[in-house]
């Protein structure tokens, strides 16, 4: 009950709470790969508030680390060429939709933006189909 | 590319502590988030593949993570609005798409979440948990993360570089003029 339900529900409200925080306290959305993408520019008005929130999630990884470790990944899998293809996927698809799962799955449907809904059906659906066919396929190994 | 410009007057003044509590809020945020991430098990990838994995021994769990996230901030805001507060401008990442005509029409919109949904379902990483990972330095961790963020600048740089090839291909003259610039999208 506790792994199913209370944790990922107690995450999800501590994630609303964030996403909702940056908004009312600095109007800005909790869009990560937006935050991201945008916090190598050379604007320090762009890109400023954007480190900070890094920072911040860096922070936030470093204290997991040290009460919750068993939160974080012991290990990553796939091969180094998996990981990379995944990565350069995951950044140019974030970017070219103008949001990922936190800034169209959490902000945008919550701002009740129709865009944000087909998008995060999208990526829901093509991530689905994606382990469909990397488990069930290909026999779970790449 | 934007121009290298000098910081504003006012903010290079006000330094110290003004930046610091202006930083206060978004770091304040970022610390939050990760730390909703950790405990809904957005970080562990084999967690997220497990709830992708709708065909196989489906974990259903992180479904309640969008729900209490969601659920939250969509009540928030509705508190906020029914209090009367005034309300940053909504500048909701899908903005942009709206603005081209909808999402159902927004071939940039559904094809750049469909990319990101295959990277997400080959490694079970998307970019906040991605960026928390990094803290364990697990050379698989760094490798996603430093090939994400190489994504997220070569989708920002090809049509720069795109104008610039066709530029010197075509005739003589001045490379792209500035209203032929890239657009730049979701920027502030």
């Amino acid at each position: 009950m506790t792994e199913l339900v209370l944790a990922p529900l107690g995450g999800g409200v501590l994630i609303g709470l964030a996403a909702a925080g940056l908004y009312f306290g600095a109007g800005r959305m909790a869009g990560i790969s937006g935050i991201l993408g945008d916090a190598f520019r050379l604007d320090p008005a762009v890109a400023g508030w954007r480190w900070a929130f890094l920072a911040g999630l860096l922070a936030g990884g470093a204290l997991l680390l040290a009460l919750l470790p068993g939160a974080l990944p012991a290990r990553i899998e796939g091969s180094p060429g998996l990981l990379v293809l995944a990565g350069l996927l995951v950044g140019v698809g974030s970017r070219m939709g103008g949001g990922c799962t936190s800034g169209h799955g959490v902000c945008g449907i919550s701002h009740r933006s129709g865009s944000s809904l087909v998008a995060t059906l999208t990526f829901m659906t093509a991530g689905a189909a994606t382990v469909f066919v990397v488990q069930h396929l290909l026999g779970g190994g790449l | 590319m934007k121009a290298i410009h000098a910081p504003p007057i006012d903010s290079r003044a006000a330094g110290g502590w003004t930046a610091l509590l202006r930083a206060a809020v978004p770091f304040a945020a970022g610390l939050v988030f990760a730390l909703g991430l950790g405990l809904s098990g957005m970080t562990q990838p084999a967690k997220v593949i497990g709830f992708l994995d709708v065909a196989g021994a489906w974990d259903p769990s992180l479904a309640f993570v969008m729900g209490g996230a969601v659920g939250t901030y969509f009540l928030l805001l509705r508190l906020a609005r029914w209090r009367g507060t005034s309300l940053p401008p909504d500048d909701t990442p899908a903005a942009p798409a709206a603005a081209r005509g909808g999402a159902l029409r927004d071939r940039r919109l559904v094809g750049g979440a469909a990319l990101f949904g295959v990277g997400w379902g080959l490694a079970g990483l998307c970019p906040g948990p991605a960026v928390v990972a990094t803290v364990t330095a697990l050379p698989g961790a760094l490798l996603f993360a430093a090939a994400m963020v190489a994504g997220m600048l070569a989708w920002r740089f090809a049509p720069l570089l795109w104008h610039r090839l066709r530029g010197a291909a075509g005739a003589p003259g001045p490379l792209a003029p500035a209203s032929d610039a890239p657009q730049e999208c979701g920027s502030r």
